[in-house]
C-alpha cells in the first residue's frame, strides 16, 4: 500500500505578501575604489612640462607630413600618424575658442563654482589647450576674446604651472 | 557566410617591468608602427580598430577613445572589448571576427598594459564581488597555488615538475628580445627563489610587464596582396564560464578542457600532440605548464609530469611550448594573450628569429584569465576551407 | 552582405535607484528578449556583453553579469562602450558565419557611482582631469561653440528638451515624462553655460537586451524580424581641443557609410523614424546636421519648423530620447530598440504611422567623439 501525504504550503503565511521584496529594506553597501596612479608622461610631455615650469614658456610641435601645430605637443601626429620632431614656441597669448562658466559643484573641481572654462587656440597653434580661465568677469567672457596665459608662482611641471588664461589687457 | 582571415603582420613592444620614456598612447604606436612596418602597410590602409587592456591599472575611462592618437583610431571605426585576463585573446578574437564580417578588409588589434602606472593587486582585487567576495580575495596568486598543490597529492606531481616548465619558458624567453625576463636559468635557481605561496616560487610566477602588442588582420580578398605567409584564423573559441570562486571543479581545468575541446571539433583535430607544430600557451604560472596540459588533450590525466621530464615541450620536443618564453618571461596583462596569438603568428609565417620551430603549420594560442576563464586559438598556414 | 535581423528585444524601466543587482537586470531583459524573439537560451550560441568598469565599479566588469546573461557554455566577449557599438560587435560576429543567434545586453546603474568623477576620469590623466571637466562641462564647452558658430540660441535647445519630454509620456519605460514648457526650462537651474538642469539627461538604472539572427536562422524564429539594412561607426580625434566642437565629423563619416549600404540618397525624405544620442537638448540638433538631416548649422530650423516632431515630417525620439532616461552604455541599444519597436508596428502610443526605414543612434566619449550610426527596415 502506498501512503500519500498530503500537504499544502500556504505561502501567504510563510511571507506577508507574495511580492516579498516590498516587505524587505534593502542593504546598501556603501564601498569606494583607491587606487594609486602614476603615470608616464613620456619624453614629449615631459619636455613641454620643464619648459612650462623652468621658463614659462609654451611649446606646441609641428607635424613634418601635414604641418599641423600641436598643443600640447605630441609624439605622433594625431591626424596622419606620422613621427614628430619639429618644436614650436607658441607663445602665451591665445584667442578663445569656447567657454562655459560653471555654476555646480563636483568634488574633482580645483575651484568653487562659479568659474569659467576654456579652449584656448595659442597663437601658432592649430589645436585648443583646455583650460581655466581666471581674473575675468564671468558674464563678460565672449568667443573669440584674446587671452593670455597667467603661470603660478609655485610650478611642478604640471599643467597647471599655467594658473589660468586672463584676458588680454589690450592698450 | 563570412570571410576567411589571415594574420598579416605582428608588431610588439620590448616588454620591460617599467617603460618610463613613453605614456600609454605612445606604447601603444611602437607596436603598432613595428606591425604596420612588418606588413609594409600604412595607417590609412587600415579599415578598423579594436583595442583593449584592464581599466583599473591605468584608470583611463573609455581607452579606445583615449587611444587614438597612439591606436591610429582616427576617423575609423574603433571599439573596446576587454574581459580582464582574456582580454588580449578576446582582442584577437575580436579582430578576426570583425574581418571575417565582410565590414572590413583589414583589422588592427591593439593589446597594451602600463602596469607600472598602478598597484597591480589593489586594481585586481575591484574584480571580486564587492558585497560577498572583495574583502577576503586573495590576488591570483593563491588559487593557483591551491590549484596545484591537489594535484600534487591526487597524481604525485612535484615541485620539480613545475619548476622544470618555468626552467623551459625562462630559457627560451633568452633567446626573445621582445621578452620582459631574458636571462637563462637553472633548475636550482627556481628552487631557490624565494617562495610566493606555496609551492609557487618568484621563478614559477609571471611579472607584471608594460608593454603592447599589434595584430593586423586581413580578410582573404586581402591577405595575400599584403603577405605570401598569411597565418590563417582556423577557429576561436571562449568558455568564459564562472562568477563565483567557490563555484569550480579545481582538480581539472575545465573551460580550457571544454574550450579546447570546441576548437578542436572546429578546426577537425583530432591528436593535438602530433598534429600541432607549436603552441603558445597563456601558464601564468609554471605549475600551470603541467596540470593545464591534459586539459589540452596533449596527454592524460596525471601523465603531464612525464611530458615535461622527458622535454616534450622543450624546443627540440615533438611539441615546442612557448618558443617565446611565454606568460612567465612577459606580462603586459591587457597584451598578454594577444601575444600568444601574434607568437603563434609569427612562427607560422617564419618569422620568429632565432625562436622559430622549424615547419610550422599549425599553431595553437590560448588565453586565460578572469578566474578560470580560457579562450583557445587555431592558426594555420593553410587557408581553412 | 547577409541579411541579418533582429529578432526579439528587451529593456527595463528606467530609473533611479533601481533595487535589482546588475545581474538581476541582465536577466530580466535577457529573458523578455527570449521570450519575445520565441526562443529559449540554448538557442543561443553566443553573448555579447556590454560594461563598463569605471560604472559598474569593478575590474572586468563582465563577471558580474556572466551568468545572468545565459553566457555559461557558450562563447562569450565584452564590449565596453556604448550598446549601439557592442550590438555592432554582435552583428560582426553574425556576419563571420560562426554564430547563428548573438544576444547582445548592456547594463548600468548610474545611480550606484559618482558620475562627475566617472566622466572626469575619460578625460586626459596628464593634461585635463585636474581641472575638473566631466560631462555636463565639457558638453557645455561643446554648446556653446555650436551656438555661437551657427547663431542658434537656448529657446531652441529647449524646444527639444520639451518635445522629447513630452514624447516620453507615451514611453512606459522613460524615466522623465514631464509636461514642460519653453520657459520652464530656460528657468530651471543653469548647471554650467548654457546648459540647465532640464536641458540635461538623467542618472539612470537600467538593462537593455536584443537578439540578433542570421537570414539562415531568423526566419526560421520569427515572425517579423526587423532586418539591419546599415550600419556605421567612426571616431573623432580624442581631445576636445583637437576637434572643431560645432562640427561632428565622425558622425558625418558613420552616418555616410550607414546610408551606402542601405542605399539612401536623401535622409530627410527616405527616413520616417529617427532615435538619436540626445544626452543633452542641443545635441539633438547638432547630430541631426551630422546625420545630414539638414546643413550645417540649420538644426535649430528643425526644430522651429517641427519637422522633428510626433507628426511631423522626420520624427525625432517618439521614445522620449535618451534625455528622458540615460543609463550610459545601455542608452545605444535602447534606441535600436525603439526603432525596432516603431518598424514591427509595436510602438504602441509611440508609434510613428507606416515605419519602414528607422535609425538608431549611439554615442561613445566626450562630447559626442564616436558615433554609431544604424538603419533598421522591414
Amino acid at each position: 500500500m502506498t501512503i500519500y501525504i498530503k500537504n499544502e504550503i500556504d505561502l501567504k503565511r510563510g511571507y506577508k505578501t507574495m511580492n516579498w521584496k516590498e516587505d524587505v529594506k534593502e542593504m546598501v553597501y556603501q564601498g569606494r575604489i583607491k587606487v594609486p596612479y602614476t603615470w608616464t608622461v613620456g619624453e614629449v610631455g615631459s619636455r613641454f612640462f620643464i619648459e612650462l615650469r623652468d621658463k614659462k614658456k609654451i611649446w606646441g610641435d609641428k607635424c613634418p607630413r601635414c604641418g599641423t601645430v600641436f598643443v600640447p605637443p605630441r609624439k605622433v601626429c594625431s591626424k596622419c600618424y606620422s613621427n614628430i620632431g619639429e618644436w614650436v614656441e607658441v607663445g602665451t597669448k591665445g584667442t578663445l575658442l569656447t567657454f562655459t562658466v560653471v555654476r555646480y559643484k563636483n568634488n574633482l573641481q580645483s575651484r568653487d563654482a562659479p568659474f569659467a572654462y576654456g579652449i584656448i587656440k595659442l597663437d601658432g597653434a592649430d589645436t585648443g589647450l583646455l583650460h581655466l580661465l581666471g581674473e575675468v568677469d564671468l558674464e563678460q567672457i565672449n568667443i573669440g576674446m584674446r587671452v593670455e596665459a597667467v603661470f603660478g608662482e609655485d610650478r611642478k611641471g604640471e599643467i597647471l604651472d599655467i594658473k589660468y588664461f586672463r584676458p588680454l589687457k589690450e592698450a | 557566410m563570412g570571410n576567411r582571415v589571415g594574420i598579416v603582420g605582428v608588431g610588439q613592444t620590448h616588454h620591460r617591468s617599467k617603460r618610463s620614456d613613453v605614456n600609454g598612447q605612445e606604447i601603444i604606436n611602437e607596436a603598432v608602427s613595428r606591425a604596420l612596418a612588418g606588413a609594409e602597410l600604412t595607417i590609412e590602409e587600415i579599415d578598423a580598430v579594436v583595442i583593449g587592456n584592464m581599466d583599473h591599472f591605468e584608470g583611463i575611462n573609455y581607452v579606445d577613445m583615449w587611444s587614438v592618437d597612439g591606436s591610429g583610431g582616427y576617423m575609423k571605426p574603433i571599439m573596446k572589448v576587454t574581459t580582464g585576463g582574456t582580454t588580449g585573446s578576446t582582442v584577437a578574437a575580436a579582430g578576426y571576427y570583425q574581418a571575417a564580417s565582410g565590414l572590413f578588409d583589414t583589422v588592427l588589434a591593439i593589446g597594451w598594459e602600463k602596469n607600472s602606472e598602478s598597484d597591480t593587486s589593489a586594481a585586481i582585487a575591484t574584480c571580486a564581488n564587492p558585497i560577498l567576495e572583495r574583502e577576503t580575495f586573495a590576488g591570483a596568486i593563491g588559487p593557483l597555488a591551491a590549484e596545484y598543490s591537489m594535484y600534487m597529492k591526487k597524481y604525485g606531481a612535484t615541485e620539480d615538475d613545475a619548476h622544470l616548465a618555468a626552467v623551459r619558458d625562462h630559457n627560451n624567453g633568452a633567446n626573445n628580445p621582445y621578452a620582459h625576463l631574458r636571462k637563462r636559468v637553472t633548475l636550482d635557481d627556481v628552487r631557490n627563489s624565494p617562495m610566493l605561496a606555496y609551492p609557487i616560487r618568484l621563478l614559477d610566477m609571471c611579472p607584471r610587464s608594460d608593454g603592447a602588442c599589434a595584430v593586423i588582420y586581413a580578410s582573404e580578398n586581402k591577405a595575400r596582396k599584403i603577405t605570401d605567409t598569411p597565418a590563417w584564423v582556423v577557429t576561436t573559441t571562449t568558455r568564459h564560464d564562472y562568477t563565483h570562486f567557490g563555484d569550480l571543479d579545481w582538480t581539472i581545468m575545465q573551460t580550457l578542457e571544454e574550450a579546447s575541446k570546441a576548437a578542436y571539433k572546429k578546426a577537425g583535430i583530432k591528436d593535438p600532440l602530433h598534429e600541432f607544430d607549436v603552441m603558445e600557451l597563456y601558464l601564468p604560472a609554471s605549475s600551470c605548464a603541467v596540470k593545464w596540459m591534459e586539459s589540452l588533450g596533449v596527454c592524460g590525466r596525471g601523465e603531464a609530469p612525464e611530458l615535461i621530464r622527458e622535454g616534450v615541450t622543450d624546443m627540440d620536443g615533438e611539441l615546442p611550448v612557448n618558443p617565446s618564453g611565454g606568460v612567465i618571461c612577459t606580462n603586459p596583462i591587457g597584451a598578454t594573450a594577444l601575444i600568444r596569438v601574434a607568437e603563434a603568428a609569427l612562427q607560422i609565417m617564419g618569422k620568429a628569429d632565432k625562436r622559430q620551430v622549424p615547419d610550422v603549420e599549425k599553431a595553437l594560442a590560448t588565453g586565460f584569465g578572469g578566474c578560470s576563464w580560457s579562450d583557445v586559438m587555431v592558426l594555420s598556414s593553410s587557408k581553412p576551407r | 552582405m547577409e541579411r541579418v535581423g533582429i529578432i526579439g528585444v528587451g529593456q527595463t524601466k528606467y530609473e533611479r535607484e533601481k533595487r535589482e543587482t546588475f545581474g538581476e537586470m541582465v536577466y530580466e531583459v535577457v529573458k523578455k528578449a527570449l521570450d519575445d524573439a520565441g526562443i529559449t537560451i540554448e538557442d543561443i550560441d553566443n553573448v555579447v556583453t556590454v560594461s563598463n568598469d569605471f560604472w559598474d565599479g569593478r575590474t572586468i566588469s563582465c563577471m558580474a553579469v556572466a551568468d545572468a546573461s545565459g553566457a555559461y557554455g557558450k562563447d562569450t566577449s565584452t564590449v565596453e562602450g556604448d550598446g549601439a557599438f557592442g550590438a555592432l560587435y554582435g552583428l560582426m560576429r553574425v556576419l563571420s558565419g560562426a554564430y547563428n543567434n548573438t544576444l547582445v545586453v548592456a547594463h548600468c546603474k548610474g545611480s550606484e557611482s559618482y558620475s562627475s568623477a566617472i566622466t572626469n576620469a575619460a578625460f586626459d590623466p596628464i593634461y585635463e582631469r585636474i581641472l575638473g571637466i566631466d560631462a555636463i562641462t565639457s558638453s557645455a564647452l561643446q554648446a556653446k561653440r555650436y551656438m555661437t558658430k551657427y547663431l542658434l540660441n537656448e529657446e531652441q535647445f529647449a524646444k527639444v528638451s520639451v518635445k522629447n519630454h513630452k514624447n516620453a509620456k507615451n514611453n512606459p519605460f522613460a524615466q522623465l515624462p514631464l509636461d514642460i514648457t519653453v520657459d520652464d526650462v530656460l528657468n530651471s537651474r543653469m548647471l554650467s553655460d548654457p546648459i540647465k538642469l532640464l536641458d540635461a539627461s538623467p542618472i539612470s538604472d537600467g538593462a537593455a537586451a536584443i537578439i540578433l539572427s542570421a537570414e539562415r536562422q531568423a526566419k526560421e524564429v520569427s515572425q517579423n524580424p526587423v532586418w539591419i539594412k546599415g550600419v556605421g561607426y567612426c571616431s573623432d580625434a580624442y581631445r576636445i581641443g583637437d576637434r572643431d566642437l560645432a562640427e561632428p565629423n565622425s558622425l558625418r563619416r558613420a552616418a555616410k557609410d550607414a546610408y551606402k549600404m542601405a542605399s539612401i540618397e536623401n535622409p530627410l525624405k527616405e527616413i520616417d523614424v529617427a532615435e538619436v544620442y540626445d544626452a543633452f537638448s542641443y545635441q539633438e540638433l547638432l547630430w541631426m546636421e551630422g546625420l545630414n538631416f539638414c546643413r550645417s548649422g540649420e538644426g535649430g530650423k528643425l526644430i522651429d519648423e517641427g519637422v522633428t516632431e510626433m507628426g511631423g515630417e522626420l520624427p525625432v525620439n517618439p521614445s522620449g530620447g535618451v534625455i528622458s532616461a540615460h543609463p550610459v552604455l545601455v542608452a545605444g541599444l535602447t534606441r535600436i530598440i525603439e526603432a525596432v519597436l516603431q518598424i514591427r508596428g509595436d510602438a504602441e502610443k509611440r508609434q510613428v504611422p507606416n515605419a519602414e526605414i528607422a535609425l538608431a543612434h549611439g554615442i561613445n566619449g566626450m562630447c559626442g567623439q564616436s558615433h554609431c550610426v544604424w538603419l533598421l527596415g522591414k
